[in-house]
Formats: C-alpha cells, sequence, structure tokens
C-alpha cells in the first residue's frame, strides 16, 4: 500500500486465504466511495465473517486520495492486515502508485475509463468499463458520479462470492431501511455484478464464505459507542468545539440523546453548546462540573493544549469534569486524519504545577461505551478531571463487537452532600471544611451552589488555599494541600479500570500495552505462538498504575512496552513510576500515523529477542 | 437549618478586603452588599464568578453566604456559562476587570453576551493592570501617559459598545464613585432575565489616578453626564420566568421599564433625553462619550429579553445538577434498543 512504511520482514503465518484476506479500494476523497466501502462491510458482517474496516483518508473535503481496507478474518482478527490482497484502483491521480504497490499474486480491479498501463504479470487484473456499465441504465444526473462506485462493489460481489441479496440488505441498514436510495445503488451493484458474470473470470484463492461468527454482533464506532456510554453515564453538560478526530463523538450525542429527554416534561436532561473554542468549552465543563452537573467535552491534540490551565485550576480546585481526547498524529495541527497514541505523556501530567490525571485507556468499543460512562462516576468520585484517551483509528472506525453490557453499579455522585446531608455532617462532625480529608483517601466532601443551607458555601480558587477553602500563601498549607492531593491519587489507583493479565509463571517474555493496539497484540501473540514464542500481556486500561503492573514488569526477563507513538510515551511513564531496576523494559514505539499491525509487532519481538 | 433572625448588612459581608486603601472595587463591593440586604438576596442561590486580577479578588470580599469561584484569567464567562446550564436558578453574579474582559477574555466576553448567559456581568474598569503594577489595558485612553510604560498609542476598546454589538439586552455604565447609581443599575441588573452588561469605571489609586485619565477619581467627579436619574421601585426580589412586555414609548418626562420580577425601573430623563431602547441611540452616544472623552453613566441599552441560554436549550425545570438516578441513566431497555440498531 502506497503509503505503509512498516518494515517487511521474514516471518510466517500472514498468509492469506479463504474469509483471509484485505481489500484496499483507492478512490478519490468525497466521491461517494464511503458508502459504497461500508457497503462492503456490512455485507460481510451479515455473512457472518468478521470484518474490519479502516479508513485512511486526508484532511479535505473532497478530491484528495482516500485509501480504505477491509479486512475479512476467519479468526476474528481486527487489527490493520499488513498486506493487502486485494487493490481496487479507481482514483486517477494514484492510480499507477496503486498498481505498483499492488501485493503479489493478488488482485488489482480497476476503473478501465482512467488513463493508465498495467505491467505487472504477478497479479490478476479485472479492468471494469465504469461508464459502460453505467450507461445501461437510467440514472438521476445528480447521482450517476456518486453511485459509480457501486460498480467495484458489484466487480467485487460476483468475484468474491458476496451474494447479491446480501448486498441489498446491506445497503438497507446503509440508508436506514430507505428503498429508494438503496434500490438505485443496488442497481448499479446488478449491472456491475451481471457485466463481471459475463466476462471475468474468478481467482479462487481469494473469496469469501458464510459462516456464523458476527451472529449477535454489533458493528459500531468507538466514538459512537463512547456518546453512548456518556447518555448511560448520565452525562447533563457538553461543551465542546468541533475537531477531527473528536466530532463525531459529540455529533453522535446529538444523535441519541432524545433517550434522554425527560419522560414527564419531554424536556431535555443534557446541554450541549459549541463553544467558541476549547478553552471556553473547558472553562463551561469547570464551570458546569463545580455547580453540581455531569460535565464533559471531546477533542483532540491541539484541543487538549487549549485546556491545559483549566485542566490545572479543575485539579486544584477539585471539579469533576470528564475530557475525551480521541488521539490524532501531532503536534499542533499534524496529521490531523492520522491516528496516534502520542498524547498519553500530555495528558499524564497536563497543565503546569505538580498535577497528575486519571486517564482511561479503552481498547475497543465495548470499553469506549463502559468508561464513557464509568468516567463520570470516577471524576465525581475523585472530584478530579477524567480523561479518556481513545484514537482516530478506534473512534472512526467500525469494528466488530459484542452488545454492550448495561451498567452494573448505580450512578455514583461521590461525596457530595445536599442540604440534609450537610445537616447530618455537621451534627456528626460537628463541623465541614472543604478540602479537609475526614475519610482518610484524601478525597473531601463537597457541596455545591444552590444548596440551601446558610453553611454549604464556601470559595473556589486555584491559588494557595488551607484545608477551609480559605485563602492563604502559607507553605505548610501549600505542601498539606499537595500531600493530600497525593494520597487523593494514590486512592484512584484503586478505583481505575485494572489492567488486564494474560499470566503463565512459565513464559519469559511480557508485553505491555494499552488502546488501540491490542488487535495487533493479540493476533501477534498467537502467531509468534505458532512459531515457538509464548508471551504474557498486560494491557494497561487506566494511569495511574497499580500494583499489578510493577508485579508484571519485576516477573519477567523481558517486557516489551508496545505502543503507537514515536517517544515510547507509556514506557517513559512506566519507568518513573515503577521503583528500582526497570532496565528489562524494552520500549518498542511506533508512531507512523497508521494502525499498527500485527506483523509489525511481530516483526519488532522477534528482532529484538535475536539480537 | 433555617434563619431564625432576619440577617444584618454585615452578614452579606465577605472576607476583609485586600485591595489598596481607596480602591473604586471595595466600593462597588460595597453596594452589592447593600443591594443585597435591601433585596434580601437569598444567598445560597447566587454563585459569584470571577477571572484574574484586582477586581476578581473581590467575590471574596462580599456575600460570604454564596458559593465563589476565582477561576482563570479572562475565563470567567466560560465558567459562569457551565454554571448557569448546570443549573439556570442560580442568580450568577461575574466580577471581572478590564484586562479580563478587554483583552484575554475578550473573545470569551463576547460570546457569553452573545449567548444570553443568564448572569450580572459586572466590569471593573480602571484602564490599567492592577496585580501586575500597571500595564495599559485595552480600556486606557489614547494619548494616556503612564509613569513606566510612556504614552498609549492605542485606541480605547469600549466594553459597551461590544456588549450592544454582540447582541447584550442590558448594557449599563456607571462609575465606582456614584453609590446611589451603582445601586440602582445592579438592582435593574437583577431584575434583568438575561445577560446584563454593568462597566463600571473603579479608579485605580495606585497606578492609575492621574487627572487626565477618564478612569480616575477626579476625571469621573467632574466630567460624569448622568443620562437618566434611575429609580428602583422593586416588590422584594421574587424570580419570575414569565415574558413581559415594554410598551411603545411615548414622549415624556418618565420612562418606565418593567422587570421581570416585577420591578419597574423609571428613568427620569436629564438633559440628554436617552431613549435606552433606541440601539443606534445608545451607539451614538456611547461614541460621542468617546470622542468628547465623558464619562456618559446610566442605562445606554435595553431590550426586552430574548431566549437566554439555557432557555434555548428547552432544559428541564429541575437544574441539570439536581436530576437523579432515572432522569441520568435510561433503562436496560433502552440499551437492548439501541444495541438492535447495530447488528
Amino acid at each position: 500500500m502506497a503509503i505503509d512504511i512498516q518494515p517487511e520482514v521474514q516471518i510466517s503465518g500472514y498468509k492469506a486465504g479463504v474469509n483471509d484476506f484485505a481489500l484496499m479500494v483507492a478512490t478519490k476523497n468525497g466521491s461517494g466511495s464511503q458508502t459504497s466501502n461500508l457497503v462492503l462491510i456490512r455485507s460481510l458482517f451479515r455473512m457472518g465473517i468478521p470484518v474490519s474496516g479502516k479508513n485512511l483518508f486526508p484532511s479535505n473535503i473532497k478530491g484528495l486520495p482516500t485509501w480504505y481496507t477491509i479486512r475479512a478474518s476467519k479468526d476474528g482478527y481486527t487489527a490493520r492486515r499488513a498486506t493487502t490482497e486485494v487493490t481496487v484502483a479507481f482514483n486517477q491521480d494514484t492510480i499507477t502508485e496503486d498498481i505498483a504497490n499492488a501485493s503479489e499474486g493478488g488482485v488489482l480491479i480497476t476503473n478501465k475509463d482512467l488513463k493508465y498501463a498495467v505491467n505487472r504479470t504477478d497479479v490478476t487484473v479485472y479492468e471494469l468499463p465504469v461508464k459502460e456499465i453505467m450507461a445501461q441504465a437510467e440514472f438521476p444526473k445528480d447521482f450517476a458520479d456518486r453511485i459509480a462506485n457501486m460498480s467495484y462493489v458489484g466487480a467485487c460481489c460476483f468475484l468474491f462470492d458476496i451474494p447479491l441479496s446480501i448486498a441489498y440488505e446491506a445497503l438497507l441498514d446503509q440508508f436506514n431501511g430507505k428503498e429508494k436510495p438503496a434500490k438505485m445503488n443496488h442497481n448499479v451493484i446488478e449491472l456491475a455484478y451481471h457485466w463481471a458474470e459475463k466476462n471475468l473470470t474468478k481467482n479462487v484463492a481469494f473469496r469469501f464464505e458464510p459462516m456464523n461468527k458476527t451472529q449477535g454482533k454489533i458493528l459500531i464506532e468507538g466514538n459512537d459507542a463512547a456518546s453512548l456510554g456518556a447518555l448511560f453515564g448520565g452525562v447533563t453538560v457538553v461543551a465542546w468545539y468541533p475537531i477531527t478526530p473528536s466530532t463525531s463523538l459529540v455529533d453522535n450525542v446529538m444523535a441519541h440523546m432524545a433517550m434522554r429527554k425527560d419522560p414527564e416534561t419531554g424536556k431535555s436532561t443534557v446541554a450541549i453548546v459549541q463553544a467558541e473554542d476549547e478553552l471556553a468549552a473547558a472553562g463551561m465543563i469547570v464551570g458546569a462540573g463545580w455547580a453540581g452537573a455531569r460535565a464533559m467535552t471531546s477533542t483532540s491534540g491541539p484541543g487538549i493544549s487549549l485546556m491545559a490551565e483549566f485542566v490545572g485550576l479543575a485539579y486544584f480546585a477539585e471539579i469533576p469534569c470528564v475530557i475525551w481526547d480521541i488521539t490524532r498524529t501531532g503536534p499542533s495541527t499534524g496529521l490531523p486524519t492520522r491516528t496516534s497514541q502520542g498524547d498519553v505523556l500530555a495528558l499524564y501530567f497536563l497543565s503546569h504545577g505538580d498535577t497528575r490525571h486519571v486517564v482511561l485507556l479503552p481498547s475497543n468499543a465495548a470499553e469506549c461505551f463502559e468508561m464513557g460512562w464509568r468516567a463520570f462516576d470516577l471524576a465525581e468520585g475523585l472530584q478530579t478531571p477524567v480523561f479518556v484517551m481513545s484514537d482516530l483509528d478506534l473512534g472512526m472506525n467500525l469494528w466488530l463487537s459484542d452488545p454492550f453490557v448495561y451498567p452494573d453499579k448505580p450512578i455514583s455522585r461521590g461525596k457530595r452532600l445536599d442540604k440534609v446531608e450537610l445537616e447530618e455532617f455537621f451534627a456528626d462532625k460537628g463541623e465541614w471544611f472543604r478540602f479537609r480529608d475526614y475519610d482518610g483517601d484524601g478525597v473531601p466532601y463537597r457541596t455545591v451552589p444552590g444548596t440551601d443551607h446558610p453553611r454549604a458555601a464556601f470559595f473556589t480558587r486555584g491559588t494557595g488555599h488551607a484545608d477551609t477553602a480559605l485563602y492563604s500563601e502559607r507553605s505548610d498549607d501549600w505542601v498539606q494541600n499537595l500531600t493530600r492531593l497525593h494520597r487523593k491519587f494514590d486512592t484512584a489507583r484503586g478505583m481505575v479500570p485494572a489492567p488486564i493479565i494474560d499470566y503463565k509463571a512459565s513464559k519469559s517474555i511480557g508485553i505491555i500495552s494499552y488502546g488501540s493496539n491490542d488487535p495487533a497484540i493479540t493476533e501477534a501473540r498467537d502467531k509468534m505462538a505458532a512459531d515457538g514464542v509464548e508471551t504474557n500481556y498486560l494491557r494497561l486500561r487506566a494511569l495511574p498504575i497499580n500494583q499489578d503492573v510493577i508485579d508484571f514488569v519485576k516477573k519477567h526477563e523481558r517486557v516489551y512496552v508496545i505502543e503507537n507513538n514515536f517517544d515510547g510515551q507509556m514506557w517513559q511513564i512506566l519507568r518513573t513510576e515503577i521503583p528500582g531496576d526497570t532496565s528489562n523494559m524494552v520500549s518498542l514505539s511506533l508512531g507512523d500515523t497508521l494502525p499498527m499491525t500485527a506483523r509489525w509487532v511481530h516483526t519488532r519481538i522477534f528482532q529484538e529477542e535475536n539480537k | 437549618m433555617s434563619q431564625t433572625t432576619p440577617l444584618k448588612r454585615e452578614d452579606y459581608r465577605g472576607n476583609k478586603s485586600t485591595l489598596c486603601p481607596g480602591c473604586g472595587h471595595d466600593s462597588i463591593s460595597n453596594q452589592i452588599i447593600s443591594v443585597a440586604f435591601e433585596l434580601g438576596l437569598p444567598m445560597w442561590k447566587v454563585a459569584k464568578l470571577s477571572g484574574i486580577g484586582c477586581s476578581s479578588k473581590t467575590p471574596a470580599y462580599f456575600l460570604r453566604g454564596s458559593h465563589g469561584f476565582n477561576s482563570v484569567h479572562g475565563r470567567m464567562p466560560s465558567v459562569a456559562t457551565g454554571a448557569t446550564l448546570a443549573n439556570a436558578d442560580l442568580i450568577v453574579i461575574g466580577v471581572s476587570g478590564d484586562g479580563d474582559t478587554g483583552s484575554i477574555g475578550f473573545g470569551q466576553y463576547k460570546h457569553a453576551v452573545r449567548r444570553n448567559v443568564p448572569m450580572i456581568y459586572i466590569i471593573e474598569n480602571n484602564g490599567v493592570y492592577g496585580l501586575t503594577k500597571g500595564q495599559f489595558s485595552a480600556t486606557a485612553d489614547e494619548g494616556q501617559f503612564l509613569k513606566y510604560y510612556g504614552k498609549n498609542e492605542l485606541p480605547p476598546i469600549d466594553l459597551c459598545l461590544e456588549a450592544v454589538i454582540a447582541g447584550a439586552t442590558f448594557v449599563a455604565r456607571s462609575f465606582s464613585g456614584d453609590a446611589k447609581q451603582v445601586r440602582s443599575l445592579l438592582k435593574a441588573a437583577l431584575a434583568h432575565k438575561g445577560m446584563a452588561v454593568l462597566d463600571i469605571v473603579s479608579p485605580c489609586v495606585t497606578f492609575n489616578n492621574a487627572p487626565d485619565s477618564t478612569k480616575s477619581y477626579p476625571y469621573g467627579e467632574e466630567h460624569e453626564i448622568q443620562l437618566q436619574d434611575i429609580e428602583i421601585l422593586a416588590p422584594g426580589y421574587v424570580p419570575d420566568r414569565e415574558e413581559i412586555t415594554v410598551g411603545d414609548y411615548a414622549e415624556g418626562e418618565i420612562i418606565e421599564v418593567d422587570m421581570h420580577d416585577g420591578t419597574t425601573i423609571r428613568l427620569k430623563k436629564l438633559e440628554k433625553g436617552h431613549d435606552p431602547r433606541n440601539r443606534m441611540e445608545a451607539i451614538r452616544v456611547l461614541q460621542e462619550a468617546e470622542r468628547e472623552r465623558l464619562l456618559t453613566t446610566g442605562l445606554i441599552y435595553y431590550e426586552e429579553p430574548r431566549d437566554t441560554l439555557p432557555e434555548s436549550l428547552n432544559l428541564t425545570p429541575t437544574p441539570l445538577a439536581q436530576l437523579q438516578g432515572n432522569s441520568l441513566r435510561p433503562s436496560k431497555q433502552a440499551l437492548d434498543d439501541v444495541m438492535k440498531q447495530y447488528m
């Protein structure tokens, strides 16, 4: 593939076959190809074949090249496949490059109307006369160009054995059950199918066979899952500023928010405000969190930079709020439409002064949902900002998932005293001070504005304060406060989602990773095991770390910390957090703007092990 | 815990001020205390917010029974916006300065006005940065001299004019030395439904009390032109969300404006004959004041308030901050139903 710079290696276990190969579709951004690609994905899903799709798109609305990869995997692997056995070359600007990059022994489908020359004898070439196919029927002029891309769907249906009836069902899924657009698009698919049937010979190495591996599963984008998590987590205030790749998270909150209408009044229990910038969005959620709302925002790296001052204020003023960071390749504008895990170090320490933050690290759509609701309980439970770090790959691509599990515990508002509870607190303790540690866990008790009690009020400031909340410039007050905040952070270690650990004492190699790398690591571990190299695996689901992580590192000869940023940021955090000698931890960091492949993980570990 | 004895004026005070003796800001805090006492304002319902600067320290010096939030420089408007979303029943008093509002937080100021965030937005305007020891602010007069920074070559930003242009429905200017007018305007602002902007020229006795500065005591006392004599007929503080209408303005000596809580403001016109319901006239008066270096005070602009931000979002009558249980989490059935859409 044209933009793949990951290393080619000699390792086994990645051969393609029936229900086990990838398609790469090269088109122009904004040409309607997204619908064609989603129809292919939904068709495979309906055939019961585990499927995943990744859109590698430009920062552009229309015209620049875009590559969409679709992977079918009978074994259920959803990581990006390093090779794409089928290339659909439908973009004049990249067709020469796409032909040159087609996989050896693979299949190449071109639009015959484009200008190009095929000089490959090692691939099977199918040339589709798109104009000729489209000329067989009358299409409304406005739609003809946009639906012409359905012709490669039709050709793929014939060549790889996708039933036409399944493609039609997939179209209905895509158009929310609307028959008119589904029929018009299906007409193109049928014409291309029949043309292919008459004129082409199938390459039997690559085809699809029905399975039953998607029964009861869902297909959903991570950002959509996150939006549902927020709504089931009781979000009441969303303030945001549009930024790729996080925008679809709030878009989906809006799409689903009807489920949060108050049944009695028909009014909304969620306020959504598009702020003037990320700085104002952060200010709004801090103000809302202070005043008792479950407040959140969603952004990406540049927005995180702008929110840094407010995050520090919220940390020190102990105000709950939830911040989703759908990371992209940075810094600054960077590569806004490419994935990365480059914000983890910044999030952990965001703002000036001595700040450390809770960062949740979902790996899949189900965790985007789960952490989506848990984040609010944690933020209110700890009275602090909580980050949830997803990324472009997880957030904006479609993932196969089990249906989401309903929250297993009721909404918890933490140590928040209403009028009656405050009165009881006074009766019990004889006092109440906002920042006093009554329980020894570092988490104080708070009230919110509008509490009808003459002693509920306190003054919130980012500046120095004693545990009475009164202004103080005394160094002992300052130190006492920071010491309590450390205690609170230690409390957080036991409250955040624990790591998922797969461990056997007999294995000497450990892997630590997090987030959207999980599919690549899971697949690589299977393939490495088949090659005789067994590994243990700890998947971090949050910062700060707990003792399990320290023990895991100590129990292995070598631990590979695998992540998708260039500088090995989590490796750096673990080196800081884990006491003693950590020279057995090896950083394997990618950061090439693309989702990680199993082949890269496999190769890198083998390279290190063979040193 | 109920109040058994009526509150006294000193109950509405806050901590002792740490500002310079004679600071105009302390005078404004005192008027807030007086007005709250006179109206019997329920302090528990008030949220007082500020940014950073001398002015932003003041919420600690009034209404000790109210939650206060000294936030970050220039960003009080967004924090106040969030607070009103969480709880639209709060009486929000924002205090800001000319550095906060005219420079670092200028964008937030204009957007909060544009959104009609329901709050009183007080700017304690002295044309100078006090806490960092006397730099020019964006409201400083063109051609003015300061000891270390020399001559100000830039024209001032008129924060009232900016509010009118951004869609404010209540814009007033006053002078901290004019206690009676400040009190009247505070009462009127409290009775207003949406964003009420109150730009109060408040001389800095330490860094900017030169007689040639329009933001000094000597200048203010000499050049203040009052647009109206304001009389407030308040029935007591009764929050009311009903729509009100303002009848056509008839020529005459007195303009009466009915506010949402039943309060009536009587504007006795002085020689200027200013009608605050005329937007072009408001802009003209402000531009004339700048041109002639007048401190023109009073209710400059008023219009029937449009929907506030929480109103336009069609939120539940129960403040979002007080929703519980089922209002916050849809049922398991709702999750199962939505999951089916993805199968």
